[in-house]
């Protein structure tokens, strides 16, 4: 008879549940984590991963059509579309397993089934009910549950997918052919992430937003940059944008758009859905207990706890920002507390945002705008990539950084990059900013040359007196 | 055309001030030279004097406001039947160039230690481990980091704990409020003056390892030479003086200092700063708490200039009038009891200073000389000691020049 009662036990098993188990199991604590589809959530099977193989593809199509730019030549470049797509999915299965494997390393069994709270047992333990695809149902027991059951895209009334005509970011992912006229709506991370990898590819894009910029939680300088560069890409690019009811052909899709008062129609073969996300709270035995839902997400306090004692949600069921490595931060922070150990709430503006577009979007901490709004006075640096020596030479000189400090105490209020590679040079200021380093810190700093990173530097001095290079 | 008339800065280092009292009313009439309102420091209090004349237009800021910063608009100046406007942009005007200090109010002082240039709070006594925006923050805001208990990885200060502590410093009415209202207790608001000395003494006493050492000297030899060289001085006139002991003594202790130059230092973190001249702060006590002035380079005044610059140093430390260079600095302190006849005592160092010699009174009594019993004038004087600076053996022979020179008192008018 196999272990049925644990210290903790985790329902979900994306990069929130995993982490809680394994860190469970560092911490000697016994785990166990109930997974209904596959380990490793969407963010390693429909989200963050494959979408990262499918846009170096992307990025590898540009450079081929762009060879010229560095002396080459060559006829007859193209792709096999299916290839791409199976390279995606090759990617992401290749983690799946190796999350797996570290479970069982970790000793930390995995029930497969659909996991719900079902009451409390006698001496005080929750009793966590496992439903297999088939098969009969089993009760786990527990002192603490924790909930990462992650979030799902939201279907707006009227633009719900319908796998075929309208995707979600799941038929996104895996689709048969490239639609040459694409509509995407919704430019957070996902829709522009998206757009960025079907332009590149080749399709007629068009980004719709409701908002009046795009990638609307960006800093605003970033956002116009980005749209500069996406419509020199040729993208159409619609923003304060409403979208309408959608008319369904055979094979293609008929979608009013109105901005500033005019109604124009778009035709194009497939439509993308990226309007956000809910929050997988149905099903999990909530009703009847003292948690707490807000639209779509359990409501916590700073440290994960939900308003049922032993009970906790973290990652993106618990709320924004949406982000794999929240989840998998407030996942240790989670365990951390359960096990005794002094533990800080998370600070949301130390939490970064990448989004894997061309260019790249990378961003820590207050904007110059929410600053200002926080009550700040701010000292603003910037500095163009067309300025930075490595990014010339590597032909990719669109971009900037910018810096914002809090002028009274040098404190780095926020970072926010628009370039090649600053979604892995963005941690240079997030350590920043979690060490509390101020501008002289990092004005001291050398780095090296050259790199695009030394706009990081060029951005903390222009910030204080004066770039070298600008 | 009106005018604001700005928070003054009445020192280099002053960044803040309470503004004790408005001389002047709303509506009345301001000559260049009046005295318009009375500023309190850290040290003293101070007149801001108007520069232009009017009609003292409006008050910005009430008597009593504290922690007014340098450069606010307190008042606005108008010309006669000029409306007062709501706001001015331009020009701006700092009201006083010359604050002359007004006297101060209350109270008794033990113990001597005041004055010296405010320390930087965030100098670490032992290694402080804080976040370099911990370290900022505390030091804007005047928060000693070594009195805060760090949340962050092993220990470390963070932002967050420096803003705990900021949000927990008490205000002077929480303080009050909570003490027992029963027996006839009455809170008294503390001066800026006391204020300070409770900061730098708690200071001074908390993170200095202090220690002391005692020893008799007799002063026969000194008073016989004080009535020789007194007995030269004319009548009346400009040249004329007449020596204190005290006067004496602060020669004896710049003389020491000479002699013991490992005494006259400061500790800071990185390095013994060993200080030239032998500036030695004198110890005053005021009605409300006390200040300590400086007879600068005393080691190379006679005791004649001795004298008559310590008289006016602390008629005017009395007076209140001290400008801020004569009371912050110095590099050896001396506090002198011996008019109240206590037998001995010990002060608390005097930072950035390393020692102070605290003074009784000298008596009359029977001491042994060779086989004989005789009779001497005697008092105990006793150094406190920086340990971080000064050690044991220099303290001792520091003791030992200076009972050489009052008991061989002809050093001091060499």
């Amino acid at each position: 008879m196999s272990q049925t009662d644990f210290d903790i036990i985790v329902i979900g098993g994306g990069p929130g549940g995993y982490v809680a188990a394994l860190r469970a199991a560092q911490l000697k604590l016994s785990v166990a984590v109930v997974e209904a589809n596959h380990l490793g959530g969407i963010c390693l099977n429909w989200g963050c991963i494959p979408t990262k193989a499918l846009l170096r593809a992307s990025e590898i199509n540009h450079l081929l059509h762009d060879l010229g730019t560095y002396g080459f030549k060559a006829d007859g470049v193209s792709f096999d579309f299916k290839a791409i797509v199976a390279r995606s999915r090759a990617v992401s299965k290749q983690l799946a397993s190796g999350v797996q494997h570290l479970l069982k390393k970790a000793k930390v069994p995995v029930f497969k089934g659909f996991g719900k709270l079902n009451g409390v047992a006698a001496g005080g333990k929750r009793k966590v009910l496992v439903q297999p695809e088939s098969g009969a149902p089993q009760t786990l027991t527990a002192k603490h549950v924790i909930l990462a059951t992650g979030a799902r895209a939201r279907a707006l009334p009227g633009l719900e997918a319908d796998g075929k005509l309208v995707w979600s970011y799941r038929e996104a992912l895996v689709p048969d052919e490239l639609p040459k006229r694409l509509l995407v709506i919704g430019s957070g991370a996902i829709g522009t992430e998206f757009a960025s990898f079907y332009r590149n590819m080749g399709s007629e894009v068009t980004l719709v937003e409701v908002a009046p910029r795009i990638l609307p939680v960006e800093d605003e300088e970033i956002s116009a940059l980005a749209r500069k560069e996406f419509e020199k890409q040729g993208m159409r690019v619609l923003t304060s944008a409403k979208v309408g009811a959608l008319k369904k052909g055979k094979n293609d899709v008929t979608v009013p758009v109105e901005v500033g008062g005019k109604t124009e129609t778009i035709t194009v073969d497939r439509v993308i859905s990226a309007v956000g996300i809910v929050g997988n709270v149905e099903n999990i035995g909530l009703e009847g207990t003292k948690i707490k839902v807000d639209r779509t997400h359990v409501v916590t306090d700073d440290l994960c706890r939900t308003g049922e004692p032993g009970v906790y949600a973290i990652g993106d069921l618990a709320g924004a920002p949406w982000l794999a490595h929240k989840a998998s931060h407030e996942a240790v922070m989670c365990v951390e507390a359960i096990a005794g150990k002094t533990v800080h709430p998370i600070d949301v503006t130390k939490i970064p945002g990448c989004t894997y577009c061309r260019p790249q979007v990378a961003s820590v901490g207050y904007t110059e705008a929410r600053a200002k709004e926080a009550g700040y006075k701010v000292r603003v640096g910037k500095f163009p990539l067309m300025a930075n020596g490595k990014a010339l030479a590597m032909g990719e000189p669109e971009g900037m950084v910018k810096t914002v400090f809090d002028a009274q105490t040098g404190e780095l209020l926020g970072a926010h990059m628009i370039g090649a590679e600053v979604t892995e040079m963005i941690q240079g200021f997030v350590i920043a900013r979690t060490a509390e380093l101020t501008e002289a810190e990092l004005m001291e700093t050398i780095f090296p040359h050259p790199t695009i990173s030394e706009s990081m530097h060029e951005a903390v001095l222009a910030a204080y007196g004066g770039a070298l290079h600008f | 055309m009106a005018t604001e008339i700005l928070m003054p800065a009445l020192s280099p280092t002053m960044t803040e001030g309470k503004l004790a009292r408005w001389l002047k009313k709303e509506g009345d009439t301001v000559n260049s030279g009046d005295v318009l309102a009375e500023i309190e420091t850290d040290k003293a209090t101070m007149e801001v004097e108007a520069i232009e004349e009017g009609i003292l237009g409006r008050i910005l800021i009430q008597e009593g406001a504290e922690g007014v910063a340098v450069n606010t608009p307190i008042a606005i100046l108008v010309e006669e039947g000029e409306a007062v406007p709501d706001n001015i942009a331009t020009p701006k005007n700092v009201a006083s160039a010359e604050p002359a200090p007004v006297p101060q109010p209350v109270a008794s002082a033990p113990v001597a230690a005041q004055a010296a240039p405010a320390q930087r709070a965030d100098k670490p006594v032992g290694r402080v481990v804080a976040s370099p925006l911990a370290r900022r923050i505390a030091r804007q805001k005047n928060i000693d980091l070594a009195a805060i208990q760090g949340t962050g990885p092993n220990g470390r200060i963070v932002k967050r704990d420096v803003e705990a502590a900021l949000n927990k410093a008490p205000s002077a009415g929480q303080v009050a409020s909570a003490l027992p209202a029963s027996g006839g207790s009455s809170a008294v608001p503390h001066t800026t003056m006391r204020k300070v000395i409770a900061r730098r003494l708690s200071e001074s006493k908390a993170t200095i390892p202090h220690f002391y050492v005692s020893i008799d000297v007799e002063l026969d030899a000194l008073l016989a030479l004080r009535a020789q060289l007194n007995a030269m001085s004319p009548a009346e006139g400009a040249d004329a003086f007449k020596l204190s002991v005290n006067d004496m003594l602060i020669k004896a202790s710049a003389v020491a200092l000479k002699q013991v130059p490992e005494v006259n230092a400061s500790y800071t973190e990185d390095a013994m700063i060993l200080h030239e001249d032998a500036d030695i702060s004198v110890a005053v006590s005021l009605d409300d708490g006390l200040i300590t002035p400086i007879v600068k380079q005393a080691d190379r005044k006679s005791l004649k200039d001795i004298s008559q610059e310590a008289k006016d140093l602390i008629a005017r430390a009395r007076a209140g009038k001290l400008k801020p260079e004569e009371f912050q600095g110095g590099t050896f302190s001396i506090s002198n009891m011996g008019m109240y006849g206590v037998k001995d005592f010990a002060a608390i160092v005097n930072p950035p200073q390393a020692a102070i010699l605290a003074i009784a009174a000298g008596k009359k009594q029977a001491v042994v000389k060779g086989n004989e019993l005789a009779i001497a004038t005697v008092m105990t004087v006793t150094l406190s000691v920086d340990h971080r600076v000064v050690d044991g053996a220099a303290a001792a022979r520091w003791l030992s020049a200076f009972r050489t020179a009052v008991e061989s008192p002809l050093s001091l008018v060499l």
